[in-house]
């Protein structure tokens, strides 16, 4: 009912959106078993693309495509391109180290290195022979990752010190301090209590209007919350993933076309 | 019931087995005391060895283990850290590595007489000109190989116990395997790394048969010069002091062999107890 | 904590509700208007807007849902979710007592009025203030005003009264009236019944707040009291 009303969008949102990332008929391979299968996927510049589905059908498995993270997995295979501002990200003169510092990656659970909080965000400069002024980098990831305030007097001390919200936070820093263009999240709240998880959820809506999110979350209602797109993922009989539908988060989690994804998203599924 | 009668037996059993080796090693300590303390003294570390039991001294065994430690663990560090984050970081999983990783194991296990004999027909014999024969030299580079085993399997354990999370974190920031290794993994490895290594190394500290069959001397009445020449000048250590003196008629001489015994031990002791320290931090680190 | 993201979605929705309000408060003046002064020209505009205001109340339904369903509102924000659900359809409806009150002019016609409009315009009126009021009380959660406005719905019930005994004296001194009579008497029932849609709208925003769910309607209905005044007066 809502479909057939044309309405202006509530949003923000651009009716066409420009993709930064393009998944392009992706199979992926561990071993002899297929994960992914046939993907075709646009990521929209500068918006959250919030990945569902549950467990274990490939999403995360997706997200490492976009930064080659699955070349660290042996036996990892892929099929199909994923382009990077038109730019197949697996063809054969692409430079890794320097994709995955456009593609940055926040993980499941927190990961910080064990050094002190300031060592952590700038590192990633550091490797790079980075010359300007590492405090204020240092200073500005943390104000993005709206972290800055509860750190600022402790930034030699350890960052294991941290809480997980917090050391969640400081990999968000981190990432964003090697000035990426897209930010990958594989579940970055999965590990956290309510209130840490909200804090993060703000903390990204914040820093979309200048990145591209993609995050995975088998958490149906965080990806309602905080994402402008939805893609939904789901194993098809011989448990390969496919995307089932795709499409803005409002649209998906109102009207969705696939009776599939109607009943993953209203608890009907299984 | 019965089960329960059972259960206290096994408990009893297993408790004086414990003190069975406990006990044993309370008497030897006790009798290596006895003998020893009373000869314990400044002048006794002090001294050269003497054909006079009174007047002899462990100073150039002292100073031969020192440098033949420092030496081992110049040679051994370097390689055994090498070689474990070759295996663990860059090795493909392929056949050859698992033969080399099977050989590695094995090596641990070989009777350090063989060592031996390999560094008698390598670096006496064959390196004679780089080494100067029966030197110092020589008996490091045979310790090296000796400890080498121990040390890459250390290695290896103590990098594969970093957690996978942290090398991706370096990955994930465009970081390539080398300045992942470096910067992260390793530091939270070296303390492990350290432990494995000192553990080998008092391990070598202790041995003799190596050195007896390399060549090593047992009376030496001078200290090696303060030059490059040191690395190829004979040279002895505190287990063939000990022997030498052991194997001698003359009571005196037992007290000398307690006396550098005690020494050997507090030795041995020390670099122990800094493994343990060293463990501790490691695992402070990782929590 | 605040949650950006919905609070602020609600409030803009909250804003969306007062606008609307206030295209429907100004089509029930206007088309009261347009028939006191028999502007057929602006009785056709009303009836056209109603369009306008129907899809406002979709966009504000597909909003608020959109926003449920994405942002898992809980207490005080779901029962103003709620609300906003039950508000906007009572706006809607009221819309459609304009819409009625603009056509009843141009199906008058040509014809003069039967009786200059006095009472009916004073209905407007206070119907459209009670709107008002109503709605700034949602926005503002104000229980007091909210459970005062429903207690004015008996001004309106005796205005209508008025309009209605006036009517049947025109109709009485000429049969012909008749038609005309009734067309007005339909205008000035929609405007009664937009002050019981008031006291609905009232009804939520004491939901709103306190989480109390209870009728409000303290005037009897309509039919009711023209049975009870014809059993009074045999």
């Amino acid at each position: 009912m809502f479909r057939n009303q044309t309405l202006p969008p509530v949003d923000p949102l651009p009716e066409a959106y420009e993709p930064i990332v393009k998944i392009r008929n992706l199979s992926v391979w561990y071993g002899e078993r297929q994960i992914l299968g046939d993907i075709n996927l646009d990521i929209p510049r500068n918006r959250i693309t919030a990945i569902m589905g549950p467990s274990g059908c490939g999403k995360s498995t997706l997200i490492r495509c976009l930064n080659r993270m699955n070349d660290l997995i042996p036996g990892a295979r892929i099929e199909g391109q994923v382009l990077f501002n038109d730019q197949n990200i697996y063809a054969p003169e692409v430079d890794v180290t320097e994709l995955r510092r456009r593609i940055g990656m926040v993980f499941q659970k927190p990961n910080p290195f064990p050094k002190s909080i300031y060592e952590n965000v700038a590192w990633g400069l550091r490797i790079r022979g980075f010359k300007g002024n590492l405090d204020e980098v240092v200073e500005r990831a943390l104000m993005q990752a709206a972290l800055w305030d509860e750190v600022k007097d402790k930034l030699h001390t350890s960052a294991l010190n941290l809480s997980g919200g917090q050391q969640q936070r400081l990999c968000i820093a981190r990432a964003l301090a090697v000035d990426p263009e897209v930010l990958l999240l594989d579940e970055p709240a999965s590990a956290l209590d309510p209130i840490a998880t909200l804090k993060i959820e703000e903390l990204l809506r914040e820093i979309s209007e200048n990145y591209t999110i993609v995050i995975v979350t088998h958490n149906i209602q965080q990806a309602a919350r905080i994402s402008h797109y939805t893609a939904f993922i789901m194993w098809d009989e011989n448990r390969i993933g496919r995307l089932v539908e795709w499409g803005p988060t409002r649209d998906i989690f109102t009207n969705p076309k696939n009776k599939c994804t109607e009943d993953y998203i209203t608890g009907r599924f299984g | 019931m019965k089960g329960k009668w059972l259960d206290e037996t096994f408990r009893a059993f297993a408790f004086f087995s414990t003190l069975i080796g406990i006990l044993v090693l309370c008497l030897l300590l006790a009798d290596v005391l006895k003998d020893g303390l009373p000869r314990l003294s400044w002048k006794f570390i002090t001294s050269f060895p003497s054909r006079r039991a009174e007047e002899a001294g462990i100073l150039p065994a002292l100073v031969g283990s020192a440098m033949l430690l420092v030496l081992t663990a110049l040679f051994a560090f370097p390689v055994g850290v090498a070689a474990g984050i070759y295996l663990e970081e860059y090795a493909p999983d392929n056949p050859f590595t698992r033969f080399i990783e099977l050989n590695i194991a094995n090596l641990a296990g070989v009777p350090s007489i063989i060592y031996g004999l390999l560094g008698l027909e390598i670096f006496v014999r064959a390196m004679r000109g780089i080494t100067g024969g029966r030197s110092i030299l020589s008996g490091a580079l045979t310790m090296a190989l000796l400890v080498l085993p121990v040390i890459i399997v250390s290695s290896r354990e103590a990098i594969r116990a970093v957690p996978k999370s942290i090398r991706e974190a370096g990955y994930a920031l465009g970081a390539t395997k080398w300045q992942v290794v470096r910067d992260q993994v390793l530091p939270v490895a070296m303390p492990g790394i350290l432990t494995g290594t000192i553990l080998a190394l008092s391990r070598a500290i202790g041995e003799s048969a190596p050195l007896i069959t390399i060549g090593a001397l047992t009376f030496i009445a001078f200290l090696p010069p303060l030059s490059l020449k040191a690395l190829q000048s004979p040279f002895t250590v505190l287990p063939i002091q000990i022997f030498n003196w052991v194997s001698r008629p003359q009571e005196a001489f037992q007290a000398n062999a307690a006396a550098a015994i005690i020494v050997l031990l507090l030795l041995l002791l020390s670099m122990n107890a800094a493994a343990i320290y060293l463990r501790n931090r490691f695992q402070q680190r990782l929590e | 904590m605040p949650r950006e993201l919905l609070d602020s979605e609600i409030e803009r929705l909250q804003n969306e509700v007062l606008s609307l309000g206030e295209m429907v408060e100004r089509s029930i003046l206007e088309a009261v208007q347009s028939l006191k002064t028999r502007d057929f020209e602006a009785s056709r505009r009303i009836i056209s807007q109603d369009g306008a205001i129907n899809e406002k109340r979709f966009s504000i339904e597909n909003d608020t849902l959109v926003l449920i369903a994405t942002q898992q509102p809980m207490a005080s924000d779901l029962r103003l979710l709620a609300s906003i659900l039950e508000i906007i359809s009572e706006l809607e409806r009221i819309a459609d007592y304009a819409k009625g009150i603009a056509k009843i002019n141009l199906l008058i016609g040509e014809k003069p009025l039967i009786k200059p409009l006095i009472d009916i315009p004073r209905m407007a009126q206070k119907a459209a203030d009670m709107l008002h009021r109503a709605l700034e009380a949602f926005v503002r959660k104000d229980v007091e005003t909210a459970r005062a406005i429903p207690k004015e719905d008996d001004e309106m019930d005796a205005l209508y009264d008025q309009v209605y005994r006036e009517l049947m004296t025109y109709v009485i001194a000429n049969p012909a009236n008749i038609e005309q009579a009734n067309y007005l008497l339909w205008a000035a029932h929609n405007l009664e019944r937009t002050a019981d849609r008031v006291t609905n709208i009232c009804e939520r925003v004491i939901f709103t707040v306190t989480g109390e769910m209870r009728e409000l309607d303290v005037s009897e209905d309509i039919r009711e009291r023209w049975a009870r005044q014809a059993g009074e007066k045999p």
